[in-house]
């Protein structure tokens, strides 16, 4: 004979699984995401080329970008920075990027950090240099892999996107990213890094570092069109990728990249 | 079997229904795998909109030309040509709605980014022409005897 007790408690239970829909349990089938990869429709990917031979160092990019993406201009973040490789004879290699190059280089002095500097000498320079950095905009996204709650992921045209209101700032995608772009927003307390400048590529726009450049070292195109002229100096000349070997597949592109550069 | 034994997993079969259903209603529609896969396409579809809102800042050169034809025409007559209004007179945002007068960058900082000279061979830097700012005229702005919207039309 079923007691009261117990009649109320299966009751309980079975509607609590009869009420549990199915689509709280969402079924993956490998064969349904491998044809949404293989589709890849986009008409659009964009892509990044700098010319290191054009750079001079100004840094007008930088405090261009501070500005257009509200990032706090006196905080020591900033989405793209320039850094500034000197090489001697005697084979050191000096690099230094002073408030990610927001002021320019207006200093022969290298900034070691902690309020020291090193001088190196005209005559002493092998070669030296400015590289322009930024988000690389990976096909194979490290630091959206790493996100335990989707908050940053990429668009159908490539570019990494952060969702600042689903950011719970764990910072694990600013440990998983091998090139050191991203970092907390002092304002919103959430992962901050270059997104091509979203909002003006998407308006037929170039980004607002591309605009600042007076040199052209910094160029915005879509590698999908063939017409692009940015897209042709990538396929017909010889550029190069930052640390190809994390298999990151960067979409940033260096025209006179040194092996010096990391 | 025992009621004692059943009843902790009652309890978490409960917590587990509880979590899930929370999920239905806190989760919002647009969440889920977008065209980029499982991997890389897992968020909300709404935030790209919000991305493509953000406010633009930086106008451009053209933006300028509109009303102050004189000075655009000026400049591109002259190397400063490639240089953007916006780099020394700051953003536009809706100038000249808001903000009404912009704030111009007239510090030596802002002419030694570029003419601070660095002999580095290899970069374009080495090509442009520098002063030493310690000895060239130290504590005055450069733009009192440099017309930067004619920096080759000789002194004011």
């Amino acid at each position: 004979m079923i007691s009261r007790r117990n009649f109320l408690k299966t009751t309980a239970a079975g509607i609590a699984g009869i009420t549990l829909p199915l689509a709280a349990f969402e079924i993956v089938d490998p064969r349904k995401l491998m044809a949404q990869e293989a589709k890849n429709p986009a008409k659009v990917r964009w892509v990044f080329l700098v010319d290191t031979y054009k750079c001079v160092g100004c840094g007008l990019c930088v405090k261009a970008c501070k500005q257009e993406n509200e990032i706090p201009y006196d905080a020591n973040v900033t989405r793209t920075w320039v850094e500034r490789y000197v090489l001697t004879k005697d084979g050191e290699i000096s690099a230094d990027t002073p408030k990610g190059a927001r002021d320019g280089f207006t200093n022969s002095k290298i900034d070691l950090g902690q309020g020291k500097f090193k001088d190196i000498k005209k005559e002493d320079i092998d070669k030296a240099y400015f590289v322009p950095k930024l988000c690389n905009q990976c096909d194979n996204p490290p630091c959206v892999q790493v996100c335990p709650v989707g908050a940053t992921y990429q668009t159908e045209d490539g570019v990494v996107l952060v969702d600042r209101k689903w950011c719970i700032g764990c910072g694990y995608c600013i440990m998983g990213c091998p090139y050191g772009v991203r970092f907390f927003h002092p304002v919103h307390h959430t992962a901050e890094k270059c997104n091509f400048c979203y909002h003006r590529i998407s308006k037929g726009m170039k980004t607002a570092c591309v605009d600042a450049c007076p040199f052209g070292a910094r160029l915005i195109g879509n590698i999908k069109d063939h017409n692009d002229p940015v897209t042709k100096i990538i396929m017909n000349e010889r550029v190069g990728v930052l640390k190809e070997e994390y298999g990151t597949k960067p979409q940033v592109f260096y025209v006179g990249l040194s092996r010096e550069v990391k | 079997m025992k009621n004692h034994v059943l009843r902790p997993l009652f309890v978490v079969m409960g917590i587990v229904a509880l979590i899930l259903l929370a999920r239905l209603v806190v989760v919002p529609k647009d969440f889920g795998a977008h065209e980029r896969g499982y991997m890389y396409g897992w968020h909300r579809k709404s935030d790209e909109q919000v991305w493509k809102d953000f406010k633009v800042k930086y106008q451009g050169k053209e933006y300028c030309q509109g009303c102050h034809t004189d000075k655009y025409d000026a400049i591109n007559k002259t190397p400063h040509k490639i240089i953007q209004c916006e780099n020394c007179h700051g953003p536009a945002v809706d100038h000249p709605s808001d903000p009404p007068k912009l704030e111009i960058d007239r510090s030596r900082a802002q002419c030694l980014r570029c003419h601070y000279p660095l002999p580095y061979p290899t970069s374009g830097r080495s090509k442009i022409r520098g002063i030493d700012p310690d000895k060239h005229n130290p504590d005055v702005e450069c733009s009192n005897c440099h017309n930067p919207h004619n920096p080759m039309g000789g002194l004011k």
